[in-house]
């Protein structure tokens, strides 16, 4: 049940800092494979705040969101939005450009060892629930993107912003006849897709690691979960997730001679099945 | 039957343009001309030709691949074993890369096939990650993490021994690496080729016109694939010692941005990325050996910011006078 | 015909080579320095590529009366490229010796190379024990994995313990630990379980899950030194260490580059390993001081003292040898013993291998910052894989 409850909190931080990612490639359908780039900004964001100025672990996520919103902003309104009719082939180039120079300038400013942070006493260790063994830690992951999750599918589904949102991206000349600016509704979008995935990087740079290698070690993990969940809205991703984590934890745990091979595994059968990802748009 | 002018078609994009003459002139001089770099022009001479496997597949079949390294590896492996425990002949070891690497290419076309874009990125990404583990896993044979060793090369044909200055792998790399391009460069001007072309511009016009999409799509994938198993194959044996990084993403990624750089679907793209890449980064990192890589990736931004399209033309445009040279004449 | 131009060719370069040799006796002794300095493994790097400087700085670029010229270069970590810049600084460069190497494969790739071409070749970082048998020409100046894991086996199992876990990460150095800990550990009357990991490897929830059910007396782990802090965050956050389970591995997983800001989950770890920041003694302090100033502050860690050892090695050979290279510079390497800031060590004359001391500490609070404390010592240890 632990393994169980483990794999739950592993998906969630990967659903997380994935879910921008499905928002830009799945329904702007732009490759932006820096996303995890602004997930280590957000990651970043907090071990400074935390370790120079010691702010406390969850005032610095409000922030961790903001920094890489505001840095998606400043960037789709100089550069992406001028790549967003350009071929995927030019995006995967232009956005591994922006990762080479993430890495390196993260480097150059912050280092190369490996940040840490620490959580503040009533986050760490683990009680006792029902027979379960249950990481505080964890468990606060769990409530924070169970209702990020629940959150985004309203707005998304429910409110004037995700209709529009919606109608922008399936067919952006006649939303701008309809009188959407379909400019300002992307560039909001972005930047919340930044945003959360700068709040997956706070959250989970305790258990996944934040050093400036960040962006390359993850991007085949959030691509893994967007290819796998399909790209159209976020049940997809979520569910992608969820099975990815627990089928990755438990499988470590029962198997851990082939650990390695489960996450691949399960894309790829996932997708010789349903090639076009668990959830399709009919 | 073809037509006429079908025929004289396809013998006019067949005929080699002077340009292209003046490439290869090129690279033949630079045997004795650069012979201080003949090391790094090795590397460049092997990746180049892995990138015009991937150009076979990107560029002219429209299939996109991040795990293309797979066919890299399982050549370079194949290789190397090959030459530990067959016979360490370099010319039947290029062969038995190209085989192993072939075979599993058209075991795994068939996963590829399916699916767009995406799906297939994906899905040739992970092939290529499950094997790398199972070359770390199987490492009685493999040699795991610490690489396979012991991988000595008798001299070509015979007469030819493999020298520290790296000169007989050069010519050796070189000339393989035309050989292979000659018979690419045949296969994308053949009907086959442009059948393909055909697929990748409108897979389901194609298939209404009576091409058996399925049967190219695996051909020219199991073909890229052998290409690709030569390529490694001959890193094997220049480098004498396989590593299990020849199955590492940064290969196929590496591989895909020169080709990017270079432009697709002309053969020559992966080439020129690959000098370009490569030069690019042997200046740099002797400059900045740290932070090289920022500037790789702000070039890559500005490239694309610039366009490709209008540096491709400048370039285009010599080309282009150049090619209606060779055309004339 | 290919020959032929390849040996005119080669010709030319030697007669060039010969020219410019014989003109100036004062070319300066050029040292290849190959090093992972970006990609994953890019502290591994940056802290010998400081520690080179340094030295060479302490020396005044400086040897048997000649300037020595250290060339740096990244290999990115890939066997391939290691192994064509060795090539490239030895025929372009013509360097006296090429040294650093940061990982077992690209030391393995490039040790055929130092055969062929007569360079000695200084391993400052690769720890696995083959090396040194692959290549005549090879010293080591860093560690050895056996000569800390075997000794710290019997050590652990003298304290009484009776069963331990290990985990590993699945490449050739934890493979090495696992299997001469164990060795150790069971000659002694132990018992022990081993896991390996996948390298690439963020959440460790699952192992130690396992670990937590098999309940042993002590969990030795070797992770990447990076990833050592999160490791024994989840060890503390699982509960783990107050369930009695010790948690004890080579210094790896408590790199001094980065234990400071590992915080309370690293403290009382015991591990074994040659070199703390902490050792007390004056050559040690004076090293890591001027380490310090040298680099902002940062501290030296077991790969700092590597490549400071290394260039050492180097520099007192070229002063046996006039400044001559080949056999006679690895010759005159042999043998070699002083005071190293990690205590007395020696390069054994037969295996070319550091003979050092193998220091037991435990993780404490100095001073407000971490330290490895050293407690215990066992000394003049040789490499056990190589003692027949």
């Amino acid at each position: 049940m632990t393994i169980l409850f483990d794999g739950i909190a592993y998906g969630m931080v990967l659903f997380v800092l994935a879910c921008g990612l499905s928002v830009t490639l799945g329904l702007m359908n732009f490759v932006n494979l820096a996303h995890g780039a602004f997930a280590m900004a957000g990651g970043y964001a907090t071990a400074i705040l935390m370790n120079r100025w010691g702010w406390p672990f969850v005032a610095t996520l409000p922030l961790a969101f903001l920094v890489p919103a505001l840095i998606g902003v400043l960037l789709e309104r100089t550069l992406y939005r001028r790549l967003y009719d350009a071929s995927h082939l030019d995006q995967v180039l232009f956005t591994i450009g922006l990762v080479f120079m993430a890495v390196a300038g993260t480097d150059y400013l912050m280092g190369s060892r490996p940040q840490l942070i620490r959580l503040p006493e009533w986050l760490s260790g683990r009680f006792e629930f029902l027979g379960m063994q249950i990481g505080r830690y964890r468990l606060f992951i769990v409530v924070v993107c169970g209702v990020l999750t629940v959150a985004l599918q309203l707005v998304l589904n429910r409110t004037r912003f995700g209709s529009r949102l919606r109608a922008a991206v399936d067919d952006p000349r006649v939303a701008r006849g309809l009188g959407i600016p379909v400019e300002r509704v992307f560039m909001i979008t972005f930047a919340a897709g930044s945003g959360l995935a700068g709040l997956g990087g706070a959250l989970g740079a305790e258990l996944l690691g934040l050093d400036p290698l960040f962006p390359l070690k993850f991007m085949i993990y959030f691509l893994i979960v967007v290819t796998v969940g399909g790209t159209t809205g976020l049940t997809g991703p979520f569910v992608a997730s969820l099975i990815l984590g627990i089928a990755d934890v438990a499988g470590k745990y029962f198997v851990p001679d082939l650990g390695a091979f489960i996450i691949y595994t399960v894309m790829i059968v996932v997708l010789v099945f349903r090639p076009r990802g668990l959830f399709v748009r009919s | 039957m073809p037509s006429k002018a079908a025929v004289s078609r396809l013998s006019t994009l067949g005929r080699w343009r002077l340009a292209e003459i003046l490439f290869w002139l090129a690279a033949a001089a630079s045997v004795p001309l650069l012979t201080e770099h003949h090391l790094v022009l090795t590397e460049i001479a092997i990746i180049a030709l892995f990138a015009v496997s991937l150009d076979l597949i990107l560029g002219y079949a429209g299939i996109a691949s991040l795990g293309h390294t797979a066919f890299f590896g399982a050549g370079a492996y194949a290789a190397g074993l090959f030459a530990i425990h067959v016979t360490n002949d370099p010319l039947l070891g290029l062969v038995a890369g190209a085989a192993a690497a072939a075979v599993l290419g058209f075991a795994t076309s068939f996963l590829v096939l399916r699916g767009a874009d995406l799906t297939r990125l994906m899905v040739t990404l992970g092939v290529a990650l499950v094997l790398g583990e199972i070359a770390n896993k199987a490492g009685k044979i493999t040699g795991g993490a610490d690489g396979l060793q012991g991988v000595f090369m008798a001299p070509i044909l015979g007469r030819f021994e493999f020298d520290l200055f790296g000169h007989v792998g050069y010519v050796y790399s070189l000339v393989v690496f035309f050989v292979l391009f000659v018979v690419a460069r045949r296969i994308v001007v053949s009907p086959f080729g442009l059948s393909l072309l055909a697929i990748r511009d409108n897979p389901l016009r194609a298939r209404a016109i009576g091409i058996p999409v399925n049967t190219r799509l695996t051909a020219i994938y199991t073909i890229s694939a052998a290409i690709a198993g030569v390529a490694g194959a001959l890193l094997a044996q220049t480098a004498q010692f396989v590593s299990i990084d020849v199955l590492a993403f940064h290969r196929s990624a590496d591989a895909l941005l020169m080709l990017v750089i270079g432009g697709t679907g002309y053969l020559y793209g992966g080439i020129v990325g690959a000098v370009a890449f490569k030069v690019l980064q042997e200046i740099l990192s002797v400059w900045t050996p740290q932070y090289w890589t920022f500037w790789i990736g702000a070039i890559l931004v500005a490239i694309v910011l610039i366009g490709r399209q209008r540096i491709g033309n400048g370039v285009m445009g010599i080309w282009a006078r150049l090619l209606g040279k060779g055309g004339a004449a | 015909m290919f020959r032929r131009t390849i040996l005119r060719g080669a010709l030319a370069a030697a007669a060039l080579a010969g020219a410019s040799f014989g003109a100036a006796a004062q070319e300066p002794i050029r040292i290849g320095l190959i090093l992972p300095l970006t990609g994953p493994f890019s502290t591994t790097g940056k802290q010998i590529s400081a520690a080179a400087n340094l030295y060479v700085a302490q020396q005044n670029a400086t040897v048997a009366g000649r300037k020595v010229e250290l060339l740096i270069r990244d290999d990115t970590g890939t066997a391939d490229v290691t192994r064509r810049i060795a090539q490239e600084l030895i025929v372009n460069n013509k360097v006296t010796a090429i040294a650093g190497f940061g990982l077992t494969p690209l030391a393995l790739a490039t040790a055929p190379l130092a055969t062929q071409a007569k360079t000695p070749m200084v391993v400052m970082a690769a720890a696995t024990g083959i090396i040194t048998e692959r290549s005549p020409f090879i010293i080591r100046s860093g560690q050895v994995v056996p000569q800390i894991a075997y000794p710290f086996g019997t050590w652990v199992a003298q304290q009484g313990m009776k069963r331990v876990v290990t985990i590993v990460s699945d490449y050739g150095p934890g493979h090495d630990v696992e299997t001469f800990f164990s060795d150790a550990f069971k000659k002694a009357g132990g018992n022990v379980e081993n896991i390996r990991v996948p390298l690439a490897n963020p959440d460790f929830s699952p192992f130690l899950q396992r670990v937590a059910d098999a309940k042993p007396d002590a969990l030795l782990v070797f992770v990447p030194s990076g990833v050592g802090s999160q490791f024994m965050k989840q060890f503390v956050e699982r509960g783990l260490d107050k369930s009695g389970i010790k948690l004890i591995g080579t210094g790896d997983v408590t790199d001094d580059d980065i234990l400071n800001s590992m915080g309370d989950a690293a403290l009382g770890v015991i591990t074994a390993h040659h070199y703390s920041a902490a050792h007390n003694s004056p050559t040690n302090k004076a090293f890591v001081e001027a380490f310090g100033k040298a680099n902002g502050g940062l501290r030296p860690n077991f790969m700092a003292v590597g490549g400071y050892d290394g260039m050492h090695v180097l520099f007192e050979g070229l002063k046996k040898t006039n400044g001559e290279g080949g056999e006679k510079l690895v010759d005159a390497m042999k043998g070699l013993a002083w005071e190293s800031p990690r205590g007395p060590i020696s390069i054994d004359a037969e295996t070319r291998e550091i003979v050092q001391n193998v220091y037991i500490r435990r993780v404490e609070r100095v001073g407000g910052e971490l330290y490895n404390i050293e407690f215990a010592t066992i000394p003049n240890v040789k490499d056990p894989s190589k003692i027949k």
